[in-house]
């Protein structure tokens, strides 16, 4: 029995509470992504860098607030700091929404356009944030790390494995649920939302109802600041901030975002998790786990590891090609990807 | 075709005869991209160099050198070549610093140096691989190859009687060669390495390779990446989830950072820097102070040293080109001759000057072998109290 707890502890520690964190992090992200998509009609490439200005504003708020002496016992300051983070870019993408691409929705322009443009302002806002804040790594997490400490639990437990569980992860699975459900209720309970899923369905019905495009588009970006500065800060509180990182960033959450369904909320949450999972899971090497459970004599010698880690980023694109080819428009039946 | 060639080459050699007076030098680096964070000082290091020779006033008769950059993204092969062809074709440089990281060295060297000629000399590119590559005598490094840091890394766990270890290296040229390098002398040595995992850089998240390695177990991580990028975050979810408490580094994750941002976990680890200390370094560090440059950042003193052995190369083969960097740079790099550290360029140009001989001892005592790289000796040390002490130097 001891033995099988040992094993699901490793378990949990190495795989089950680092993919839930991680998903809950790309689903945030991939929210945002499927947003535009669904209700703009393109694939934004800007929104890594806008997920970076929001943390960057939030950073520089939590400094002044650290400066002051403001903390929030054993949370990190930088949730105080998030209302003023989603203001920040909440006003830089409306001046570019106002600058950029509200000529070319005027234009009526494909959204292949689109896509070539949101790069254009990906590159931009690269630029603003390295210009602001730097290139280097900035950390501002604060508050106590560990809701669990691996020692702490080897201590109080008593068993051979640790279990760590780090605070940044507990407030990242929470606020992503907080943040799922306020969104959900948004759009299927209230007026704007409603008018903001008709205006996705049809456009121009949505126009002879009466609709305001202009009023829609603006609040949609105004959802898409809060997702992209929340699922922005997140990621940094647990990792680190580094403007290039969250360049990269971009690539799982579009790949989460196109396996759950792009334009589907409920399957860019899916998508995350499911990304998540198989990039950690499918490479995990059993061999420590399976040591526990399995009796002595079975116990493994080699890694047990089904492939490689290299093959991490494979895996998730492979899934990503499995969707595509049998089920084009996602899991979760969003637009046509 | 031919005739635009003709026209493009009458062009540069009137543009050259016109400014006869300042010679472009290439600098090379990675301003974008992973180790985006230290090519700034090490930029700044090297251009410092250059703007002493034209300050010294006794550099080549009314010769000026300019440094003119551009970015080799450390990580994306064909932006480095199309850079460094620019700077070859369109600035007309006749010799480069740099490149930083090792692979993009090696394409720069194999794709522009070595058809048109240029020599380059690269302050931070460590693999193994550039040993052997094919350079017609154009290539130099001022940073030692990897293939000696595996020994030393090796003989540090001997010392520390330390028999087995899981290793994680950053996925590049760099990564590869240093630890094939320590691999193969640790085991040679009688060690075990439990799983060899690589990293990307800059990766949204590590739990998977971390996962892997703790699968493998071991006594200590070995971390073969970079301080600012993967090779932090490694070692972060290791600390996280308490997989590993030690770890031994590769010259990439030396930092001030690294230990400022992880705190206590990373006490009691341990690793090694190409390091020089002594005169030279105590020079650099007066004339980087007064310069207002960061000259503790990592591999600014061998792009100071690069940006010095190219212009003191010129004055010993009396002429700013090309042909005069490849042939003299081993001469003054190495001895007999009078000692020169940084700060001493413009006394070193009037003894090349009157005839004179040069050992340029710069800031990292260089000491360039076999093909043109510094033979490099390294600081041993570990983080107590979170900073590092030095154990040392070998």
């Amino acid at each position: 029995m001891i033995e099988f707890l040992n094993g699901l502890v490793a378990l949990s520690n190495f795989v089950l509470i680092p993919a839930v964190a991680y998903g809950s992090q790309l689903a945030l992200g991939a929210l945002g992504v499927t947003l535009i998509y669904g209700i703009l009609r393109f694939s934004n490439f800007a929104h890594g860098d806008t997920m970076a200005f929001g943390t960057m504003c939030t950073i520089l708020v939590t400094w002044g607030l650290q400066g002051m002496g403001v903390s929030l016992g054993p949370l990190p300051t930088a949730l105080l700091a998030i209302p003023f983070g989603i203001a920040g870019c909440a006003a830089l993408i409306l001046l570019t929404d106002r600058m950029i691409y509200r000529f070319y929705r005027r234009q009526r322009v494909k959204p292949v356009i689109l896509v070539i443009v949101s790069m254009g302002v990906m590159f931009i806002y690269n630029g603003v944030t390295r210009f602001i804040i730097g290139t280097g790594d900035q950390n501002f997490a604060d508050g106590e790390r560990f809701l669990i400490g691996v020692r702490d639990f080897r201590d109080m437990t008593g068993l051979d494995e640790g279990l760590g569980v780090r605070t940044t992860q507990g407030i990242t699975v929470v606020t992503a649920l907080i943040v799922v459900a306020a969104l959900f209720w948004f759009l299927n309970r209230t007026r704007t939302g409603k008018s903001m899923r008709a205006y996705s369905d049809n456009e121009d019905l949505a126009l002879l109802s009466g609709i305001d495009p202009e009023r829609v588009v603006t609040v949609t970006w105004l959802i898409v600041a809060a997702l992209a500065t929340i699922a922005g800060v997140l990621y940094g509180l647990d990792k680190s901030f580094k403007p290039f990182t969250y360049f990269q960033l971009l690539l799982p959450i579009f790949a989460a975002a196109i396996v759950g369904g792009l334009g589907s909320p409920l399957g860019a949450i899916a998508g995350g998790f499911v990304i998540a999972f198989s990039e950690v899971g499918l490479t995990y090497a059993w061999k420590k786990v399976l040591g526990y459970w399995l009796p002595q004599s079975l116990a493994p010698d080699g890694l047990v590891q089904l492939m490689s880690t290299d093959y991490k980023f494979a895996v998730s694109f492979v899934i990503l090609l499995i969707v595509l080819l049998f089920r084009p428009t996602g899991l979760f039946r969003g637009k046509s990807a | 075709m031919k005739k635009m060639l003709l026209a493009s080459v009458a062009t540069a050699l009137v543009a050259g005869t016109a400014h006869a007076e300042d010679v472009k030098i290439g600098v090379i680096m990675g301003f974008t991209g992973p180790i985006e964070s230290l090519t700034p000082m090490m930029a700044a290091s090297a251009e410092l160099a250059l703007s002493e020779v034209n300050d010294s006033g006794t550099f080549l008769e009314g010769v000026t050198l300019s440094p003119v950059r551009t970015d080799s993204t450390c990580v994306d092969s064909a932006a480095a070549t199309a850079g460094a062809e620019r700077l070859v074709t369109t600035d007309g440089v006749v010799a480069i610093v740099g490149a930083d990281c090792s692979g993009v060295t090696g394409a720069v060297l194999s794709n522009v140096a070595v058809p048109n000629g240029i020599p380059m000399v690269s302050p931070s590119a460590t693999s193994p691989g550039l040993s052997t590559a094919e350079d017609d005598g154009l290539f130099f490094r001022t940073a030692p190859s990897d293939a000696r840091q595996g020994e030393v890394l090796s003989a540090i766990l001997a010392d520390r009687g330390i028999t087995s270890v899981a290793v994680t290296y950053t996925n590049n040229d760099y990564g590869k060669g240093l630890s094939d390098s320590f691999i193969s002398n640790f085991e040679a040595s009688g060690g075990t390495v439990t799983l060899n995992a690589p990293h990307e850089d800059n990766k949204a998240d590590y739990s998977a390779e971390i996962g892997a390695l703790a699968s493998a177990g071991g006594d200590i991580l070995v971390v073969l990446g970079y301080s600012d990028s993967g090779g932090k975050g490694m070692i972060q979810a290791a600390l996280d989830t308490g997989a590993f408490d030690t770890f031994m580094m590769g010259d990439g994750m030396y930092g001030d950072a690294l230990v400022a941002d992880l705190g206590s976990g990373m006490e009691g680890s341990f690793g090694a820097v190409p390091w020089s200390e002594g005169a030279g370094a105590e020079a650099f560090k007066a004339i980087t102070e007064a310069a207002d440059i960061n000259g503790e950042s990592s591999f600014t003193r061998e792009s100071y040293d690069a940006a010095a052995l190219i212009a003191l190369a010129m004055m010993a083969g009396g002429e700013a080109t090309s042909t005069a960097v490849k042939d003299n740079l081993m001469a003054v790099a190495n001895g007999p001759g009078e000692e020169i550290l940084p700060g001493e360029l413009g006394r070193a140009f009037q003894i090349l000057k009157d005839g004179g001989e040069v050992d340029y001892v710069g800031a990292t005592n260089v000491e360039l072998i076999g093909p043109g790289e510094a033979a490099g000796s390294y600081r041993y040390y570990e983080i107590k109290d979170s900073t590092y002490t030095t154990v040392d130097f070998r």
